[in-house]
């Protein structure tokens, strides 16, 4: 009640918010998933290269 | 008496002390005394921490002349953190001091940089309860463990007059130079010691000069294509370490990782100091987004471990990760990294995980930036 008072509590979004922490964290990795693959890429491509 | 009251002008500051809500500028006076003595007792991020504090001071005094329509400080914060100019400077010398050699030959690192930016994601969650949804975001983002990041961020969405941006700001700086007090505890509670004695021996693969060069051009382009918002900070980032890689631009490499670098801190942190004002500051509200930044940052660090951790159930024995360095994913460069080896030296003084840490450390320094902009690019949030 205090905290209310306070601070607005409005769990409203919570349920937008939650599926941005589950679409959030699926992109993060799927982004470094292809940055790992294309260093790999580069790693071997130019492996011999000084 | 006439002649008295003509004087009255002298004392009009100490008046406003005794008026009601004079009390908040001791208040911050204390506050910006306090960043000053960890700056210099315990040596803690002094670059930022120690203009930070006596900026708060200087914004606090009654009247102030540096903020203000044509303050000094008011002035630099247009100049420079308003547009995001000195965050973004920032980040070419940051990106001049980074050596990805490490990552580029255990590439396999960087998927500890995306897991541990769950504390940001997971941040967001828990704000949205007390926050609209972009404050919501920008809080979140205190997790990015990147002052730049965060004040870009924040910047982008809430616009930079608005009224928690300097908690935003405090907070990012301030649990980035408290990393090596929050992480340990979380990383103990988190691993046994079985665990932290775990050896990673460190076989460098060599890693030419070609792929160190096309390295932050190809980063630019696939962060920019997928998150076209974080163009400016992976770019500026990747940029300084295109100027450190080519191998022609030695004497611009050595200005942007030190005299640049600490000019846009200096100025960085004093300007800060302007979204500091004691009416703005001392409100719960801060105090709630200096307990999410915490969380945040808290989260990160577990997550990174956790990861660690679950990855270890599917290798092999002798291939087992030490999941301490799952917690150098959080970004705040290079102190994450230093602490997990410090941790393993502690545990074992034949145990380096320096290498690794580090590596894992710059894949978050990546990742943070490319979660700050999957968040700027999310219309959600706007």
């Amino acid at each position: 009640m205090l905290l209310n008072s306070i601070i607005q509590y409005s769990p409203d979004k919570m349920f937008d918010s939650l599926k941005f922490l589950g679409v959030g964290m699926l992109s993060i990795f799927a982004v470094i998933g292809v940055i790992i693959l294309i260093t790999v890429l580069l790693n071997k491509i130019f492996s011999g290269k000084k | 008496m006439e002649f008295l009251q003509s004087f009255e002008f002298l004392i009009e500051g100490i008046k406003m002390l005794f008026e009601n809500g004079g009390w908040k500028y001791p208040v911050m006076w204390a506050i910006g005394g306090l960043l000053i003595f960890l700056a210099i007792r315990f040596d803690m991020e002094p670059t930022l921490l120690l203009p930070m504090g006596f900026g708060t001071i200087l914004v606090n005094i009654p009247l102030s002349g540096v903020i203000g329509k044509d303050g000094a400080l008011t002035t630099l914060f247009n100049a420079g953190i308003a547009n995001e100019l000195f965050p973004l400077i920032l980040f070419i010398g940051i990106g001049a001091m980074i050596d990805f050699g490490p990552l580029l030959s255990n590439p396999k690192l960087m998927i500890f940089g995306a897991a541990a930016q769950f504390g940001i994601f997971f941040t967001l969650f828990v704000s949205s309860f007390f926050f609209k949804l972009p404050e919501a975001a920008s809080i979140g983002v205190i997790g990015a463990a990147d002052g730049p990041t965060a004040i870009v961020v924040a910047n982008e969405l809430l616009g930079p007059k608005s009224n928690i941006t300097g908690a935003i700001m405090v907070a990012a700086y301030s649990y980035m130079a408290l990393v090596p007090i929050i992480q340990p505890p979380v990383i103990k509670a988190l691993t046994t010691k079985k665990e932290r004695l775990i050896r990673m021996p460190y076989s460098p693969k060599s890693v030419s000069k070609l792929t160190k060069i096309l390295f932050p051009i190809i980063i630019t382009a696939v962060a920019g294509l997928v998150a076209p918002e974080s163009v400016a900070l992976v770019g500026f980032l990747m940029f300084g370490n295109l100027i450190r890689e080519c191998g022609v631009l030695n004497s611009l490499s050595d200005t942007a990782q030190n005299v640049l670098a600490n000019l846009v801190t200096i100025f960085l942190g004093f300007t800060i100091a302007c979204r500091m004002e004691a009416t703005e500051f001392l409100r719960p509200q801060t105090l709630l987004i200096l307990g999410l930044g915490l969380v945040a940052f808290i989260f990160d660090t577990a997550f990174g471990v956790i990861f660690a951790k679950f990855l270890n159930i599917f290798l092999p024995r002798d291939k087992k990760i030490n999941p301490m360095i799952g917690a150098a994913g959080i970004s705040a460069f290079p102190m994450s990294g230093r602490v997990v080896h410090k941790m393993g030296l502690k545990e074992d003084p034949q145990n380096f995980l320096l290498m690794h840490s580090i590596g894992v450390n710059v894949s978050g320094q990546i990742a943070s930036v490319i979660a700050g902009g999957l968040i700027l690019g999310t219309p959600l949030f706007r």
